[in-house]
């Protein structure tokens, strides 16, 4: 099997969230990043899994600055075998799918796996992007993966439930809670990553059709109001008359 | 240059989802100064109904069936767009339109953004939640097409017009390469994104067997449940209702917190709800910074006696 997994970097979950003053960029001083946890929690593992199964490698792929490769190094210590670096600021959604497509399209992928969603700007749209850029067949939010010969079994997150499919490869994949387990990676993987290749390639042309203008903060809450814990009519007094909720 | 609404019919009819995503087509529609027009595929009971949400005409591709393949829907919505001159397509923010607009988007050369928040102003500016809730930004789409999917719970759908007649649309169906083989849903359950509702509880709860005052609390008043992560974890609660930054985002009417202390990548997924009330017994716990009610006291003192207020209130109401 060979297989791409697609990291992003995102802002620690911790973070406190600032703008530049005329609110037009995300101030990244002091910022910590880690590598997006549903990239290296699930879609990175389940692939690790795969070949540790059916043989085969792992590749990592990146678009973003020489200094992110912090984060690319924790995958390789993780275990994936080598990892391909796009020299460019991930500057759109469909900046970054056509990069991946690009680089892809030739070296004929089984799998291409990508996070369900970056968790900061909560985007869920490179997967869709890549997938009808490399013209394949795409299996979003899935929580399950088995694979047989060329062919795979998958489950995914729908509303309320999960569906079940069968799809044959090649096929992208975005991957959500349950698919795989988080590995930490050990002492051993963090000294042979530092000999493992990284492969900087140059960005693909492509327009960035959305782009942000402006940012905001959510409104401050005005404070909480208690309620006396022996008083629950109150409670349910307040939810129904001032907030208007039941 | 119409707005055209991809109205979600996987299990043969119209979803709530669908008429959220034709009222935001509507709104979007009267701010660019044209019509909204919907599109279903494959068996969609209640199509007409879309009519009175603001769609001044639907169309329905027959030939295609109920089974999802992002490719072959894809396909259809970029097809059918082209046909009808649509330059803005919406999507419902859901495992169905998360997968199609992406691909849409390629299809038609459109700028992408999802999960809006806002209908467009200022040629195509809209607003959506981004890190996790700490923020909000404002994109602004270049290209002469556009693809949105909506932020569910946000575009209140209310039937006034009337129903639109549903006529059938002629586009060619590729060949599909995924095969659906099963769906399970949880029946008679609201699922947690389109919930209104919620009540959720966390390790407070000491343990799975003490849940049924939380289950109670949510049949009385019509709701969701949902739990924190660790709960989920360790298998107190089924994995689907795992809320917050790793499990559902959800922007509910009213959150109710049991026993949860309020970690902020609990909050990411829940700082949307428009009202949060906080049970808990540590008046410190980060969670009441956050929420509209809070009620300090011990859980199990509080939830039956919010419970029993709660039945009084129904019975009179
Ligand atoms: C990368 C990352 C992602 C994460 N993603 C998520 C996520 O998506 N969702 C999530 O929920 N967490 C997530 N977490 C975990 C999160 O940081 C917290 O650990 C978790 O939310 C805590 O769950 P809890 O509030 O149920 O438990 P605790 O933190 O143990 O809180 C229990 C609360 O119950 C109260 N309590 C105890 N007994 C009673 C009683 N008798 N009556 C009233 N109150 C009582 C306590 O005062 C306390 O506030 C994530 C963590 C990381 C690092
Ligand atoms: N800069 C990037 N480099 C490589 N992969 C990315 C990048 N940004 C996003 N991805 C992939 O796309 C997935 C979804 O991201 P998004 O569409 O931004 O929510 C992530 O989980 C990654 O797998």
């Amino acid at each position: 099997m060979k297989l791409l997994v697609c990291v992003s970097q995102t802002p620690d979950t911790t973070t406190k969230v600032k703008f530049s003053a005329d609110n037009t960029a995300f101030d990244t001083n002091g910022v910590q990043y880690i590598m997006n946890p549903y990239d290296e929690w699930y879609a990175l593992v389940r692939a690790l899994e795969l070949k540790e199964q059916l043989g085969g490698s792992v590749t990592l792929f990146h678009v973003g600055p020489k200094e992110n490769e912090t984060v690319i190094r924790k995958g390789l210590a993780i275990g994936a075998d080598s990892a391909v670096r796009v020299d460019a600021v991930a500057s759109s959604a469909t900046f970054v799918a056509k990069q991946v497509a690009a680089y892809a399209k030739a070296e004929n992928f089984d799998v291409v796996f990508m996070g369900k969603e970056t968790i900061d700007y909560n985007g869920s749209e490179v997967p869709a992007l890549t997938a009808e850029l490399l013209d394949m067949p795409f299996i979003s939010y899935a929580n399950n993966l088995k694979m047989e010969g060329n062919s795979a079994t998958l489950s995914r997150e729908i509303e309320g439930g999960k569906e079940t499919m069968e799809v044959d490869t090649p096929f992208v994949v975005s991957c959500a809670k349950d698919m795989a387990e988080q590995r930490i990676p050990n002492m051993r993987g963090i000294m042979m990553a530092k000999r493992k290749p990284i492969n900087v390639i140059a960005a693909v042309a492509a327009e960035d059709l959305a782009t942000i203008v402006r940012y905001d903060y959510p409104p401050e809450k005005t404070g909480v109001k208690l309620i006396d814990p022996e008083n629950m009519d109150e409670l349910v007094n307040l939810l129904h008359n001032e907030a208007k909720v039941i | 240059m119409a707005v055209l609404v991809y109205a979600e019919s996987l299990t043969g009819s119209i979803k709530k989802s669908a008429l959220e995503a034709v009222t935001y087509g509507k709104l979007a529609a009267d701010a660019l100064g044209t019509e909204c027009i919907a599109l279903t595929i494959g068996k969609a009971d209640g199509a007409a109904s879309l009519g009175q949400y603001g769609a001044s005409k639907v169309y329905n591709v027959s030939t295609a069936d109920n089974n999802f393949d992002s490719q072959v829907y894809a396909a259809v919505v970029a097809d059918a767009a082209q046909k009808l001159g649509a330059d803005t397509v919406v999507f419902s923010h859901s495992s169905t339109g998360k997968s199609l607009a992406g691909r849409v988007a390629i299809r038609l050369e459109a700028g992408l953004v999802t999960s809006v928040l806002t209908a467009p102003t200022n040629g195509f500016e809209v607003k959506k939640g981004v890190f996790s809730g700490k923020g909000f930004a404002t994109y602004s789409i270049s290209s002469a097409n556009r693809v949105v999917t909506i932020a569910p719970n946000t575009f209140r759908p209310n039937a006034s017009g009337s129903d639109a007649t549903v006529e059938t649309l002629d586009v060619a169906v590729p060949a599909g390469r995924v095969k659906v083989t099963g769906q399970a849903t949880v029946d008679g359950v609201v699922p947690l994104p389109e919930a209104e509702l919620v009540v959720s509880a966390g390790r407070g709860m000491k343990g799975p067997e003490n849940w049924g005052m939380i289950e109670e609390m949510a049949t009385i008043l019509g709701a969701t449940t949902a739990c924190s992560r660790p709960v989920a974890d360790i298998d107190w609660r089924p994995h689907h209702e795992h809320v917050g930054q790793t499990g559902v985002a959800i922007r509910p009417n009213l959150y109710i917190a049991v026993g949860i202390s309020g970690a902020i990548q609990h909050l990411a997924g829940v700082n949307q709800s428009k009202v949060i009330v906080v049970i808990n017994k540590d008046p410190e716990a980060p969670f009441f910074k956050a929420a509209d009610y809070g009620v300090v006291g011990d859980l199990f003192d509080v939830v039956p006696r919010l419970n029993e207020a709660l039945k009084k209130f129904k019975a009179n109401n």
